[in-house]
């Protein structure tokens, strides 16, 4: 039975290998975002030496990092879902002796090493190439964010399969998933670091899961967050992580009994 | 012993209603409201293991929420359940691995992937023993053919190969009992005829016992010795294929075919002692229907004697199984059968 979970990672890491064509303009969005944010923050800098306990160094840093890290967080998970809830193909995932959400996830994964390998390494290398990005020396850090990184990947996966659930509630959840995704680029710190919200946006963001996201393992690569810093952290990572799976297995219970399979 | 035991069950949906206009639009923003639809309705049957049983009925009659019920797909909102000796919705994952589902308007193979992989995926999510898949897969591929297909991917395959490839994706783990949702819809009759074939093997060398729905009256011919036959959520018939038929069949129609004019008065005073009926679209052309306790030949040797019919050509129909279940249908009812010139009266 592992073996077909292991098996679901593999198919879904060749089936983009296969496509990888695809995400080669995909590298090129991302130096792009970069870019832009790179010079937008060198202008508001103009020389000031920190913004919101960044230097201007540690922003560029940050921002790169960030972007890449959700080269590889990223997928479509709830649309995925949707899409078989609406044309009502999640009936065959319920005639099979496993757990679907499980599979999802294994999926998700499977894409998520594709990214990690083929998108989120080259994309670095080229971020380092084209802006003054400082790696951190420390090898705690290094471990701390690859770790984190990896708990990135699986709260951002949590989140999408809450979103993608919510098709077993609403007739159209499209304009939730939209929201969703701007939601998390906006409240993880990936367009805005969080230490530059207002004060009270920032104390609300701290009892959200979307930091854990991107603005905490960013704080690690940065350097801001050190020692036994990254431990709190990732404590907050660990507990989301927990946390959320709670709801989704209140969601997935409640959606069993409503399952009402499309297209008869 | 018992594959499948239904007891009262049923199953209703609540569909949201839409107000009209955008004054209803707006009110069904803040209050929604819903109209309950039972879709199944109290039915109750039990099937004995290794029989092939018919499940027909109209589109919307409920067939298919029946079959996602008895699969665990659904959840009943009422009545009992035991298929295979388990309650299909609460041991969901246990009680999967010893079903086969086909849907025939769904593929469960993988889109992306070539055919042997999915089967290779799915061995490994049933945990079937390498040695035991190798031996069914063998199997099955010889008796349905598919040799040059396992290396295809799944989007490059044909309706009626997809098909086929499907059979085998729900039977490599040997299931005991099958579960068929229009498994020949869109197929050329070569493809059907095979795969009846092939069931109708299964069902006698391994005593699997099948459940399936069709609108294709001649799946049931071929296949089943039981129907069931449901309308609005309701069973309407459960029994023999013959005892429909019997009942339910208006026996025998004859139609003739004159050289010169043969007033219908005429046929009619010549079989005016027996029971049957004549009806005519002109002189040339009339048809006398025959009921069944009835002998074609008495009629025949009425009427084709006389020397002043002249019959250019005689045929005989038997009444089909889709007659009477398209009779049925219309009706809505066969409980209250009688034979004879309605065919069919409806106390509803």
């Amino acid at each position: 039975m592992l073996s077909a979970y292991t098996d679901f990672i593999r198919i879904r890491f060749l089936t983009m290998l296969a496509y990888r064509v695809n995400y080669y303009s995909g590298i090129l969005i991302y130096m792009l975002n970069i870019g832009v944010y790179y010079f937008t923050w060198q202008a508001i800098y103009g020389g000031r030496g920190e913004i919101g306990g960044f230097t201007a160094s540690q922003m560029t840093t940050y921002i790169a990092v960030s972007w890449m890290a959700r080269a590889f967080y990223f997928n479509n998970l709830d649309r995925e879902i949707a899409n078989d809830i609406r044309d009502g193909s999640i009936a065959i995932q319920f005639i099979r002796p496993y757990n679907y959400l499980f599979v999802k996830m294994m999926q998700g994964f499977g894409e998520g090493l594709f990214r990690f390998s083929l998108f989120m390494i080259p994309g670095m290398l080229l971020a380092l190439l084209l802006f003054p990005v400082r790696l951190p020396s420390d090898p705690i850090a290094w471990i701390g964010f690859l770790v984190m990184l990896f708990f990135s990947f699986l709260i951002n996966s949590q989140l999408n399969i809450l979103t993608g659930l919510m098709a077993f509630f609403v007739e159209n959840n499209e304009g939730i998933m939209r929201m969703k995704r701007v939601i998390v680029d906006l409240f993880s710190g990936l367009v805005i670091p969080i230490s530059l919200f207002p004060v009270w946006l920032g104390t609300i963001m701290q009892w959200l899961p979307f930091q854990a996201i991107t603005y905490l393992p960013g704080s690690v690569f940065t350097g801001r967050t050190q020692g036994t810093g990254i431990l709190d952290v990732f404590g907050i990572q660990v507990a989301w992580f927990v946390g959320l799976l709670i709801p989704i297995f209140l969601m997935w219970r409640a959606a069993r009994k409503r399952l009402f399979v499309q297209g008869g | 012993m018992k594959a499948i035991e239904v007891e009262h069950l049923s199953k209703t949906f609540k569909v949201q209603k839409n107000r009209d206009g955008l004054k209803g639009a707006l009110r069904d923003l803040f209050s929604r409201q819903y109209n309950e639809v039972a879709a199944v309705n109290d039915i109750s049957f039990s099937i004995p293991a290794g029989e092939i049983c018919g499940y027909i009925g109209e589109n919307g009659a409920g067939k298919s929420t029946t079959i996602k019920m008895l699969t665990g797909i659904l959840v009943p909102t009422s009545g009992k359940l035991n298929v295979g000796g388990y309650v299909p919705h609460e041991e969901r994952e246990k009680f999967v691995r010893n079903i086969g589902v086909v849907f025939g308007q769904r593929s469960q193979l993988w889109w992306d992937i070539g055919v042997i992989e999915s089967f290779g995926l799915l061995r490994k999510v049933y945990g079937v023993p390498e040695h035991d898949y190798k031996k069914r897969l063998d199997e099955l591929v010889q008796r349905l053919d598919l040799g040059e297909l396992l290396n295809r991917p799944v989007r490059k395959l044909s309706l009626g190969q997809r098909m086929r490839c499907e059979l085998v994706a729900a039977l490599l783990h040997n299931p005991s009992i099958v579960f068929l949702d229009e498994p020949t819809i869109g197929l050329d009759i070569i493809v059907k005829t095979e795969i009846r074939e092939f069931l109708k093997d299964m069902n006698r060398d391994h005593g699997t016992t099948i459940l399936l729905t069709t609108h294709d009256l001649q799946d049931i011919e071929a296949l089943c010795s039981r129907v069931i036959m449901l309308d609005e959520g309701r069973i309407i018939y459960d029994g023999g294929l013959d005892t429909l038929k019997s009942r339910w069949g208006q026996g025998t129609r004859v139609t003739f075919q004159f050289g010169t004019a043969c007033p219908l008065p005429r046929l009619q005073t010549l079989t005016s002692d027996l029971p049957v009926s004549w009806t005519a679209e002109n002189d040339l052309h009339a048809e006398v229907l025959v009921p069944g306790e009835l002998n074609v030949s008495d009629v025949l040797a009425r009427v084709v004697g006389q020397t002043d019919i002249a019959i250019t050509d005689i045929k005989i129909t038997e009444t089909t199984t889709d007659e009477i279940v398209r009779q049925i249908y219309r009706t809505g009812s066969a409980v209250n059968g009688s034979k004879g010139e309605g065919g069919l009266t409806s106390y509803a």
